[in-house]
């Protein structure tokens, strides 16, 4: 790192100036705690006992035979509380929350997970807590709105924009401007402004500890490869972390191909030949922006992957070379999710099954001497209507429909 | 004569100084221009032309909206320079671009400073650049004779105004409330100290901003800061009202 906050050329905390002083209030709470041995202590042990760490390294034994490749292991992060990686962060930072004295809680949320594990981890903590989602993604992930607001949420739809992950974005950040004193924003993903990206990976560098010590115990070495989904890149950064010095473990990450990397309509910015270096939402990174910087549409299947932006340290990764990129379309992570579904009894979020679909591309074409792991960073039983629409199940629609009279005739 | 020698120079018969402003390209740049006369009949000193960008995080929803729509409207920045040039020509005072810096990023931050400069535009406001961040602007601006008018907020400590005001020219933009442009400010003890505060760290000018649309905010900053800054309150009445409200508006404040 050459200055602070940076990764190569990427990150900084490009931020309005009535939020510096937050910043600089954050990075003397997160190094604290980082620095108190007591800190990780409390939070792992926090973890094992609200959620459901450490979460299982699975060996895939079926998947194996049906592709006679490598051997497949599965990190098991839908296990966690509330279905997905997200609570590593979010419950990191509600202790940094309580040592700051910080009453009240805002996020962003594209899909909703991480609105669900933020609500969460704030009806745990007694904070209150507001949620900024798209009015897009409200339309579309209704379960998720439900369950926040059962939980004592407070969601805001945007209206602002394209009305998706970023613009939702934007407005918690508008309401920490004017907030700053009584609020702190957990931010769900590796990306925004110093020390953000640092913060967050830290907290889901328990993914990769764990690992390390699971396939030890299993197979008594490390792994050859590592395949993770990337959206912001949390889940992806999280697992890698820990392996990164270690230079024999491939680092593979997979971002959304959406309708194919020709077709335009994709959030593949390291992937892509469309990712171009800018700067917003705090931070310098690859973007999907015009010629002029104005961010461009995106377009994923799975809405926790649709967003414009990518953590600094992966554009850093990527450009030194430690960690390689690919992109995974819509159908080829709908037939990932159908397999993973009949030959291991798990139904991956259709984020995560980008990981899957990528790395079921390369196992048949492994030994069977190299040991490969997937990120499974959350479960994909959220995504029932998108899943069952994409597989087009005739008797779920019309359970649906049945359904919608009830409430007609009421 | 530079900014801050105008700004002084004008101040010498007028209290307080009106800078508004308003985003190219909203509605359309026909009324842009037909606004700007407006304002320059109505007593404006300083007027802020915005590039509207699609993520505009230190704005409220009026400016915010305005930036969508033009944006839709299919707004370039040359568009912007092109309008600026005409203004820059056509009145005598100065004019100054406010945006956000992915606009200066992507289209080389010399590139933008040299066409801004060439348009006759005499400083810019960049709302989401901290002065850490800006070395290669801060250089840019001083080789090519604009004022990089930097932001000093109730936040900032004394430390941090000092270094603010070593890297600003021009005048200093003073945020004298937590939030976004477009909500009311509450002018209070708080604000008279933070004012005070601000005018210790610089000898330049000052302006406040955010959230002012009424006279009495005017009669409150007078003798206070250098510049009152309308933006938001601008807009709400041009939408409501059109051109006449906006002069009606205007006139209030002379």
């Amino acid at each position: 790192m050459n200055k602070e906050g940076y990764y190569g050329r990427f990150g900084g905390a490009f931020i309005p100036e009535i939020l510096m002083s937050t910043l600089v209030q954050l990075k003397k709470e997160f190094y604290a705690a980082k620095n108190d041995p007591t800190f990780w202590q409390e939070y792992v042990s926090l973890m094992s006992s609200y959620s459901c760490r450490p979460t299982p390294l699975t060996f895939a034994e079926n998947l194996t035979q049906h592709f006679d490749g490598a051997k497949i292991y599965i990190k098991r992060e839908d296990l966690n509380h509330t279905g997905a990686h997200k609570a590593n962060n979010v419950i990191g930072q509600g202790l940094l929350v309580k040592r700051m004295g910080k009453k009240r809680v805002i996020a962003e949320t594209g899909a909703g997970q991480h609105g669900v594990a933020t609500a969460t981890m704030a009806a745990k903590f007694g904070f209150d807590c507001t949620i900024y989602m798209g009015e897009v993604d409200v339309e579309r992930q209704r379960p998720n709105v439900f369950w926040m607001e059962q939980l004592g949420a407070t969601v805001v739809p945007v209206k602002d924009g394209t009305r998706i992950l970023k613009d939702a974005i934007n407005e918690a950040l508008r309401d920490w401007s004017t907030n700053m004193d009584s609020t702190h924003y957990v931010l769900g993903t590796a990306c925004g402004a110093h020390p953000f990206p640092e913060m967050v990976t830290y907290f889901q560098s328990i993914i990769g500890k764990e690992l390390k010590n699971q396939v030890l115990e299993k197979e008594g070495r490390l792994p050859d490869q590592i395949y993770a989904c990337v959206g912001g890149g949390s889940n992806a950064l999280g697992i890698f972390s820990e392996f990164l010095e270690d230079k024999q473990v491939e680092l593979h990450g997979v971002e959304a191909g959406g309708k194919g990397l020709e077709s335009g309509r994709h959030a593949s910015r390291l992937s892509s030949r469309d990712g171009k270096i800018g700067v917003a939402q705090g931070y310098k990174t690859f973007f999907l922006q015009n010629e002029e910087g104005q961010m461009k549409e995106t377009h994923s299947v799975a809405a926790g992957l649709d967003y414009v932006g990518v953590s600094p340290i992966l554009s850093y990764l990527k450009e030194s070379g430690r960690v390689i990129f690919h992109a995974a379309t819509d159908n080829e992570v709908i037939e990932a999710v159908k397999l993973a579904m009949r030959k291991e009894g798990i139904i991956p979020a259709l984020e995560s099954a980008h990981a899957f679909a990528y790395a079921f591309k390369q196992a048949p074409k492994l030994s069977k001497a190299i040991i490969l792991v997937i990120n499974l960073s959350g479960r994909g039983d959220k995504d029932i209507f998108t899943i069952a629409d994409a597989l087009g199940d005739e008797d779920w629609k019309q359970f649906i429909k049945d359904k919608a009279k009830t409430y007609e005739s009421h | 004569m530079n900014l801050t020698e105008y700004i002084k120079e004008k101040r010498i018969k007028k209290d307080l100084l009106f800078m508004a402003h308003l985003v190219c390209g909203f509605p359309d740049f026909q009324t842009n221009k037909e606004i700007i006369q407006i304002m320059v009949e109505m007593g404006v000193d300083i007027i802020e032309l915005q590039i509207p960008f699609s993520e505009p995080i230190a704005d409220g929803p009026t400016i915010l909206k305005a930036n969508q729509l033009s944006l839709m409207g299919g707004t370039k920045v040359k568009d912007c320079l092109d309008l600026m040039k005409e203004v820059s020509t056509q009145y005598s005072i100065p004019f100054l671009f406010m945006t956000y810096y992915n606009i200066l990023f992507c289209r080389g931050i010399d590139i933008f400073c040299q066409e801004t400069k060439k348009a006759g535009g005499k400083g810019l406001i960049i709302p989401d650049l901290p002065h850490e961040e800006g070395e290669d602007y801060l250089k840019s601006c001083q080789a090519n004779g604009l004022s990089p008018i930097l932001l000093m907020t109730v936040n900032s400590p004394p430390e941090r105004l000092r270094k603010i005001a070593e890297a600003g020219n021009g005048f200093f933009y003073c945020v004298a409330r937590r939030g976004v442009t477009g909500r009311k400010t509450q002018f209070s003890e708080e604000t008279i100290t933070f004012l005070k505060r601000c005018r210790q760290a610089t000898e330049l000018p000052l302006a406040v901003g955010l959230g002012i649309s009424r006279r009495e905010d005017f009669a409150f900053l007078q003798g206070k800061v250098d510049i009152a800054v309308i933006g938001s309150a601008i807009l709400r009445v041009f939408e409501k009202g059109g051109l006449s409200a906006l002069r009606n508006f205007l006139k209030e404040f002379q």
